[in-house]
Parts: C-alpha cells; sequence; structure tokens
C-alpha cells in the first residue's frame, strides 16, 4: 500500500511539475523544438532543472543502496548502444516534433484539453500495442558470419 | 524570445526532478511515463497497482492545480487529425522500441549518466528539431 501512494504522489507531483512549466501545452514545446524560428528556451530550464534534482535522487538512492518502500533498485544497467534504442529514440522525435506532445503531458492534458490529446494518447496506445508483435532481435543490422550449419 | 518563461520553467522542472527522485528513493523505480505506461500492456507483469497510481497521479493533477486556485495553462495543438493519429502511433511504438522517452531518457537516465539516455536524448531531440523545421519552414505545415 505505501507503494501506491507514494507512486501516486510522485506522478501528482510530475503532473503539476509539467503543468507549472506549461510543458503540458505542445505550442510551448514546438516554441523550443523550432530553433530556427521564435525560439522558446523554457524547455531547456524545465530539463536542467529536472536533471539536477533527479541526480541528486539517484546519489541519495546509490547510497542507500536499497529504497525505502521497496526491496531493491530496478534501475537500468545496460550501457551499451544499439539500433534499437537509436531508431526508437530517432522515431520518438519524430512524433514529438510533428504535434508537439510526448507521453507525460499528453496524458496530463487528456484531462482539460482539446479532444485530438485523446485521440492522441488513443494512438499511441496503439503503437505500443503494436510494438509488442516485434521480435525481440529486430532490426538486425549487426554483420557476423554464421557459423555452418551442420545437421545430424 | 518573447514566449520565454524561465521562472515557471525552472520551477515546474525542479517538481518534475523532485518526483523522479522521491519515485526512484521510495519505490525504487525510474519514473519514465512510457515504461510506466508501456508496462501495463504486458499482462504478465503482477506490477499493476503502482502503475496505475502513478498514472492516476498524472490525471489528477489538473483538477488539484484548479482546485488550489491555479490556472491551468492552454493545450495548443495544431494539426489535422490524421496528423494527431500519425504522431500518437510514432511516439507509442517509437518510446518501446526505444525503451523511453523525454521522462525516462531525458530526466531520469541523464540524471543517472546513463550513456544509453544520454545518446536516446540527443537522437530524439535532433530529430525533433529537423521535424519542426520541415514542417514549420520547408513545407509550411
Amino acid at each position: 500500500m505505501p507503494l501506491i501512494v507514494s507512486a501516486f504522489a510522485s506522478g501528482l507531483l510530475f503532473g503539476l511539475g509539467l503543468i507549472v512549466s506549461q510543458m503540458v501545452n505542445p505550442a510551448k514545446v514546438l516554441g523550443f523544438l523550432d530553433i530556427f524560428g521564435a525560439w522558446d528556451p523554457s524547455l531547456a530550464l524545465v530539463m536542467g532543472g529536472a536533471v539536477a534534482v533527479s541526480t541528486l535522487g539517484y546519489l541519495i538512492a546509490k547510497r542507500r543502496g536499497v529504497p525505502v518502500l521497496a526491496p531493491r533498485l530496478e534501475i537500468p544497467t545496460r550501457r551499451d548502444l544499439d539500433p534499437r534504442l537509436i531508431g526508437g529514440a530517432a522515431l520518438f522525435g519524430i512524433g514529438w516534433g510533428l504535434v508537439g506532445l510526448c507521453p507525460g503531458p499528453a496524458l496530463v492534458g487528456m484531462t482539460f484539453g482539446p479532444w485530438p490529446v485523446f485521440v492522441f494518447v488513443a494512438a499511441m496506445i496503439v503503437g505500443m500495442a503494436v510494438f509488442r508483435l516485434v521480435p525481440a532481435d529486430w532490426p538486425q543490422v549487426t554483420f557476423r558470419r554464421e557459423a555452418p550449419r551442420v545437421d545430424g | 524570445m518573447e514566449n520565454f518563461t524561465p521562472v515557471s520553467a525552472l520551477i515546474g522542472g525542479l517538481m518534475i526532478g523532485a518526483s523522479a527522485a522521491l519515485f526512484l528513493v521510495l519505490n525504487g523505480r525510474v519514473a519514465g511515463i512510457s515504461g510506466i505506461l508501456g508496462g501495463l500492456l504486458h499482462p504478465a507483469r503482477i506490477e499493476i497497482g503502482w502503475r496505475l497510481a502513478f498514472l492516476a497521479g498524472l490525471f489528477i493533477a489538473p483538477l488539484v492545480y484548479a482546485a488550489v486556485g491555479g490556472a491551468l495553462p492552454p493545450v495548443e495543438l495544431d494539426g489535422s487529425l490524421p496528423l494527431v493519429i500519425l504522431a500518437g502511433l510514432i511516439v507509442g511504438f517509437g518510446t518501446r522500441l526505444g525503451a523511453g522517452c523525454t521522462s525516462g531518457h531525458g530526466v531520469c537516465g541523464i540524471g543517472r549518466g546513463s550513456p544509453r539516455s544520454l545518446a536516446a536524448t540527443a537522437v530524439f531531440m535532433i530529430t525533433a528539431i529537423a521535424t519542426v523545421f520541415v514542417t514549420r519552414h520547408l513545407i509550411g505545415m
């Protein structure tokens, strides 16, 4: 139960941060991404402030070793770059740049924004579901010689 | 730079960072929105409770903000419906393939100094800026 309460509180604080920073407004996000137009650097300050506190949290979590409410830290440990990571990030950036919505602001903006935000979220969930159909080894772009198969 | 709102941006950013820090220190988890949402699509997982709770918090945030007297910012979403749908599909698919979005890679991953998250953030920033350049300045959408 405490895990549920703290998850709710974290989500609430995250959402409030997106509202206060106005990152729930796609036009504001596009203003940042439009570096060749009337550039609005606000998003850089949002990221900077968020990364600074998140770094602090990571240092505290690492020093403690164990989370306050859970049995262990569940942190990604991979450090290698692979085609899935880069390809996925590239795709995400294209979708983000098309209308200025990423997952967090879309979910927060659903309750008080115009109805197409809801459509975006529905399409996003469909996109996530489609990903589940993708084989775990796709895309294969590594060039390696396979050992000859010998039957029997 | 007439739209620049440095104070609210910094305060909001600190709140987002505090959320990520709290979630890591208390729950031991990364506050990555696409990962939390995407995890719900795996029925084998039994971690449905905290995922739904986090998303409920996101959902209720505007109501809480308005209830304490805050003026909600506008949500200006331009673009035709097919474009919005296409963008949603790409964002959903891309964030799962790339294992993160602005929150998981951008805020949490960079905070940990993860080379994967640094690379992913650089890549999605570049493709997003390029996309806006093409749509706004080349084909004038």
